[in-house]
């Protein structure tokens, strides 16, 4: 820090608390919203505080979304694994134990995660029904993994990329195989990059909709879908709707929470140089 | 002799991913390709070849000129919002303010929640209800005095579509704001020192030393989100579900193909989608890789 840049500029505050208005108003009123009674939800007061904390906004919901969030988890959890597994044995191959052409086939891997997927959707589609798994959560179990494949070995691509040579070299050296040198020293150097692929997959199949909504049947619809639809339905008041997407969002926000310094990493991924 | 086998054994462990993706990627577009010069209507594949018909089609369509013409309104606003914004912030929490580190995870948690969940927030956010029952924002600006900024917001008649742009805005700038961030960070302050040395003013530093020395990082964000923006779908969705005002190609897409079974038509809307984002990625990827090379 130079001196002049920490001259006392207390005015930069008033955008910066206007800003963070912006982004919290949002939040502010689906936590309002819940902890409403169901007597006080009015959309004509919507913006004043509950009198006191209640639950049946976030109960109601609850017990609508309960099922597709379990849904989500037994989507989410195996796609977030396989995905990491996979990112991390191609990136070792591709930056540390490299065939001839794998710098070609790179950039082909890497458009993959680019592609609009509607591109893609009616053969999934089609396929997902000849191997039986459309309408289940398996089929987007592994949707989720294939097409993650390019982001999660970018990521350790890059990562891998930064192990030096020479350790990896003297290993060889030392008569290690590919399976051993990877196993005893990349592995063991993998820990931050197998949390960054997994908050970032995660948070990917978590927050997908466009998958689910085409892939899977109602009853296995993750967390989104449901939603979504009970958003779009008459019958259902929006203030159980905003108690909904809080539900839905929570695992997610805490991710964010707790591990942010991975989740920005993963981002970043994302835009390839950055 | 030892070498050679190596390599293979790397390509065996890469093989099954490179399979998948050549497949699930590059042969679903070709097969994709194939569905959208086909007569496909209906539950059944039809692949009767109607060679460009369902892509001629297309363009005579007044639903996708809508399409087209919401997808370049919402792409504008939406872009060139959140640069801006973005650019804003980074700047603001580049001046070494106390508390930095607090309101900068503030403005970036959108980023960890769904489309579908900002969606169905801003959507009674923006609840477009006039007269007594005013809500939402309107209901704000009208308690503060402000009835001039009352809005019928993504209802309003022709412009609803840029409205739809405030929601992905608060969803993304963060996202800007962080590659500005650190872009800001790379820039040493013996520059900026050196040239107050000069005697140049704040304003002149940032327009002519550090503007220019971001636009790299501005190309790359329009990339990115301009590749987002084509793409918009869930958000759209959740805010007012399937309206044909509020159309743009990834809904006419899922619309036509899975409620309608227009299979030939859906893939054609498909395979442009991806051609508009193959003009942005293409260029950059291959700017990318060209890069790294050197390094």
């Amino acid at each position: 820090m130079t001196l002049p840049r920490v001259r006392r500029r207390h005015w930069l505050y008033i955008p910066l608390v206007l800003m963070a208005l912006f982004y919290v108003i949002p939040v502010y009123i689906m936590l309002i919203t819940g902890f409403k009674s169901f007597a006080e939800v009015d959309l004509q007061t919507m913006w004043r505080l509950p009198q006191g904390i209640h639950f049946d906004n976030f109960r109601a919901a609850f017990s609508q979304l309960a099922p597709h969030l379990w849904n989500s988890v037994r989507l989410v959890v195996p796609a977030a694994i396989l995905s990491s597994i996979l990112g991390s044995l191609n990136g070792f191959v591709l930056a540390r134990w490299k065939f001839p052409g794998a710098d070609v086939i790179f950039p082909f891997l890497l458009f993959g995660m680019f592609i609009p997927y509607q591109s893609i959707l009616i053969p999934l589609v089609q396929f997902m029904r000849s191997i039986n798994l459309y309408g289940g959560v398996w089929g987007l179990v592994l949707t989720h993994v294939i097409y993650g494949i390019p982001i999660t070995t970018l990521t350790f691509r890059n990562y891998y990329a930064s192990v030096p040579k020479e350790l990896i070299e003297s290993a060889r050296i030392d008569g290690a195989t590919m399976m051993q040198t990877y196993r005893r020293i990349l592995l063991p150097l993998s820990l931050p990059s197998f949390v960054v692929v997994l908050i970032w997959q995660f948070t990917a199949a978590w927050n997908d909709f466009l998958f689910a909504v085409v892939l899977s049947s109602p009853e296995n619809w993750p967390i989104t879908v449901a939603l979504n639809n009970m958003a779009g339905s008459q019958i259902i008041a929006w203030n159980v709707q905003m108690a909904g997407a809080f539900i839905a969002a929570i695992p997610t926000l805490l991710v964010y929470i707790f591990l942010g310094r991975y989740f920005l990493r993963g981002l970043m991924a994302g835009a390839l140089k950055g | 002799m030892r070498y050679k086998t190596e390599q293979l054994q790397g390509f065996a462990l890469v093989a099954p991913s490179i399979l998948a993706v050549l497949i699930f990627v590059y042969g679903f577009i070709g097969w994709s390709m194939r569905v959208s010069l086909s007569q496909w209507k209906g539950l059944l594949p039809d692949y009767t070849w109607v060679g460009l018909q369902n892509y001629l089609n297309l363009f005579k369509d007044p639903r996708f000129h809508i399409d087209i013409r919401n997808t370049v309104i919402f792409t504008l606003l939406f872009v060139g919002g959140s640069l801006v914004l973005g650019l804003l912030l980074a700047i603001l929490l580049d001046q070494g303010l106390r508390g930095e580190g607090f309101f900068r995870s503030l403005y970036m948690f959108p980023l960890a929640i769904s489309f579908i969940v900002t969606g169905v927030v801003w959507r009674w956010l923006m609840n477009p209800a006039q007269g007594a029952r005013l809500s939402g924002l309107n209901l704000i600006f009208d308690s503060l005095g402000l009835d001039f900024l009352i809005s019928k917001w993504h209802t309003t008649p022709q412009w609803g579509i840029a409205f739809i742009a405030i929601p992905a805005i608060w969803q993304m700038s963060g996202y800007t704001m962080a590659l500005y961030l650190g872009g800001l960070r790379a820039i040493p302050d013996s520059l900026r020192e050196a040239a107050r040395v000069d005697g140049a003013s704040e304003l002149q530093i940032y327009r002519r030393i550090i503007f220019p020395l971001l636009s790299p990082i501005t190309l790359s964000a329009m990339i990115i989100l301009g590749h987002i923006s084509l793409k918009v779908f869930d958000l759209i969705i959740a805010v007012a579900g399937k309206q044909l005002p509020l159309d743009v190609p990834a809904i006419y897409m899922w619309t036509t193909t899975f409620d309608g079974n227009f299979y030939g038509r859906g893939a054609a809307i498909g395979i442009l989608l991806l051609l508009s984002v193959a003009v942005l990625v293409v260029p950059y990827l291959r700017y990318n890789i060209k890069q790294e090379a050197e390094l």
